[in-house]
């Protein structure tokens, strides 16, 4: 029951392109397991490596009495009216789990589809690092190609427990006029480390949400990176908070922002609960043509030895920049992609082949209608 | 105010014949004619404006092909601001004038275009491009051509630093480096040079003269003894415009004639070294006030 099967490589190329640009792979031995939501139906479901647990939530929940004392437990569901109607209507989602000292060695892949126009979409994902394990996942939420209107909810819940690694990858690739709130919180235990990159390089109505990452153990360590485009017509209030809550914690969040036209809020908030932690903050944000940028970095230390800092800086292409590489022979086309590129691949590594190449367009025809 | 126009030949600049009857172009004169293009630049009373700011007035230059000219003066008399003019950035507003390259009207041309017909310039203070490795920008640089670029880098000592960020957090002998290091890549015919070794450390200035001799082509390819120097000159084929200070430069790469610009305006020509010698004793403002016969 637990395992479905379903072949992604028999789709059309348009909603195989569409996925890949989500970062889902229809080559599923290129990835460790899959899991495959079309609205609120698992359509495919299996993992290959030993000491991995991938189910829906729903199956999980039936499967493990003992799950239920991790729901909400990182949130309330009482936290705004998108976490109750997750919590009230019907959901389902993914749960994914690494049993200790279990490391995958190929992520897990993840896409969660809105299929129907017009379809609200409730989803409750649930991810557990055990302790020392490691685990590689990477999500794509997506509507199919012929799709521009959904709302998608996403609660997801993270543990990691003593020693624990999470690699998360989270990537959208929306219709023109969905509208995206996902909540995440994220829970990480003594040396446990918490490492997520956010990316949305496409169209999008809007999407608000603020991660929270709540450092509870000793030592333990959360990375958020972001990198937002908002094409014109969208509007993304994007951010991260950390708490430092056990000393030697340390937390970066670093975002990109970049608008071709649309609206952007990008937030950031470090909290220094206790001594001895340290953060850093970084929200850099490009304007091109008619955009918006807000950047709220935010700074909280609650006693004596925190050593938090944040760097903000908004603004166009420096045409100094440009006139250097065209300098160099680039024309102003190239020498924009160039420091476009730049800006928004800056600390960011590894991206997914397709996600680059889809990147790299992003940038080219960003350039193109600048000039 | 009378300013003085250097021409092809010396002239008499008002009394500082000790400086300027000397003969300017050691020979070089003629030794391109046989190629084409003789003169690599030719500047014709260039006037330039920054923000409505006049900062070049009426200057006329001239580099043949194969020459090295160096270009003193004090700190914002302009320097910065004719090499900037010559590259074709468009703050430097070009209000009179003409400049010619490779006999072709270039005043007018975008950046990029002169960059691709054979001008290339080392920054005096370059940006920093975060996010763009400078080995890649060295890779930009040479535009299809191939290169070995770890020899290049190897060459002027700058391997260690190819994945760093365009000039970010480098310090001033190594962002000197890495504008070396693109022109090596770029192969221009006309290099621009603005200040390149200020800041720049003794054993590193070494690998700077040797390195700017190379992208001039004067590094030996046969051994000396095998040519004259006439024949190694005939040879020369790029052409180099150098804004120097303490002139140490020139002892790796002799310059074959020098000009100082002052408030603006090309006031003397004549050989580099005793240039040098008369700013380093009387200095700037003595040595311009007798050349324009005390009327600055
Ligand atoms: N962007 C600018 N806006 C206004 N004035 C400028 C600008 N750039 C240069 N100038 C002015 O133009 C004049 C010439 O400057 P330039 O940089 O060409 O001097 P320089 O001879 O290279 O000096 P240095 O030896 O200090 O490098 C100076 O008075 C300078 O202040
Ligand atoms: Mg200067």
């Amino acid at each position: 029951m637990s395992e479905r099967e379903f072949n992604l490589t028999a789709l059309p190329k348009k909603e195989k392109q569409r996925l890949a640009e989500a970062g889902i792979e229809a080559d599923f031995t290129k990835r460790e397991g899959t899991f495959i939501q079309e609205d609120l139906e698992v359509v495919h479901c299996k993992v290959e490596q030993e000491g991995l647990e991938l189910l829906s939530t729903q199956e999980a929940l039936q499967k493990h009495d003992w799950l239920k004392d991790y729901l909400w437990q990182c949130m309330s569901p009482d936290k705004d009216e998108y976490t109750k109607a997750v919590k009230e209507g019907p959901f389902n989602g993914y749960f994914i789990r690494a049993l200790p000292g279990v490391k995958n060695l190929k992520p897990i892949q993840a896409a969660l589809l809105i299929a129907t126009s017009g379809f609200v979409q409730n989803v409750h994902n649930i991810i557990i690092v055990e302790e020392g394990a490691e685990l590689h996942i990477i999500t794509g939420c997506l509507t199919t190609p012929h799709i521009s209107k959904g709302v998608h909810l996403g609660v997801t819940e993270v543990y990691i427990k003593k020693g624990g690694k999470l690699h998360f990858t989270m990537i959208h690739r929306w219709g023109k006029d969905v509208i995206v709130r996902p909540r995440t919180a994220v829970k990480v235990e003594e040396d446990g480390q918490f490492i997520s990159n956010y990316i949305t390089l496409g169209e999008v109505k809007s999407v608000q949400m603020f991660p929270v990452v709540r450092l509870k153990g000793k030592r333990a360590v959360a990375q958020l990176q972001s990198v937002l485009v908002a094409p014109p017509g969208s509007q993304l209030d994007v951010g991260g908070e950390v708490i430092c809550g056990a000393p030697q914690a340390r937390a970066e969040i670093i975002s990109r922002a970049m608008t071709t036209g649309g609206q952007i809020i990008s937030r950031g908030r470090l909290v220094g609960e206790v001594g001895g932690v340290k953060g850093h903050l970084e929200c850099k944000g490009l304007i091109l043509k008619n955009g918006f940028i807000h950047a709220i970095p935010e700074l909280v230390a609650k006693t004596d030895a925190v050593e938090l800092s944040h760097e903000a800086a908004v603004g166009k292409i420096a045409q100094e920049e440009i006139e250097y590489l065209m300098a160099r022979g680039l024309d102003e086309e190239e020498a924009t992609s160039v420091i476009v590129r730049g800006f928004l691949e800056a600390d960011i590594e590894g991206l997914p082949a397709a996600l680059q190449k889809k990147l790299d367009e992003v940038i080219e025809e960003t350039s193109k209608d600048l000039l | 105010m009378k300013a003085v126009v250097q021409s092809a030949v010396p002239v008499d600049f008002h009394g500082v014949t000790n400086l300027l009857t000397y003969p300017l172009f050691n020979g070089n004169k003629g030794v391109n004619s046989c190629c084409g293009v003789r003169d690599m630049l030719k500047i014709e009373g260039l006037t330039v404006e920054i923000n409505g700011k006049r900062v070049l007035n009426e200057i006329n230059l001239e580099i043949k092909k194969g020459e090295l000219l160096v270009l003193f003066g004090p700190n914002g008399s302009g320097k910065t601001s004719l090499l900037m003019t010559i590259m074709g950035f468009p703050r430097y507003k070009v209000v009179k004038g003409r400049i010619i390259f490779k006999d072709q009207d270039i005043t007018h041309l975008p950046v990029y275009e002169r960059a691709k017909m054979g001008i290339g310039i080392s920054f005096q203070r370059p940006p920093t491009i975060t996010g763009l490795k400078t080995g890649d920008l060295v890779k930009l640089c040479a535009h299809g051509k191939k290169i070995d670029m770890e020899r290049l880098a190897e060459e002027i000592n700058f391997s260690h630093l190819l994945d760093r960020d365009v000039n970010d957090g480098l310090s001033g002998g190594e962002i000197k480096r890495s504008e070396l290091l693109q022109l090596m890549a770029q192969e221009p015919d006309l290099i621009l040079l603005d200040e390149p070794e200020s800041g720049v450390d003794l054993e590193n200035i070494a690998l700077i003269g040797e390195t700017i001799k190379k992208l001039m082509g004067r590094a030996p390819t046969k051994p000396i003894t095998c040519r004259s120097l006439k024949e190694e000159k005939a040879e020369r084929k790029k052409s180099g415009l150098i804004i120097t200070h303490t002139g140490h430069i020139l002892r790796y790469v002799p310059a074959d004639k020098g000009r100082i610009l002052y408030k603006g305006k090309m006031c003397v020509g004549g050989n580099p070294f005793e240039i040098l010698e008369q700013i380093s004793k009387y200095g700037y403002q003595e040595c311009i006030r007798c050349l324009n016969g005390n009327s600055i």
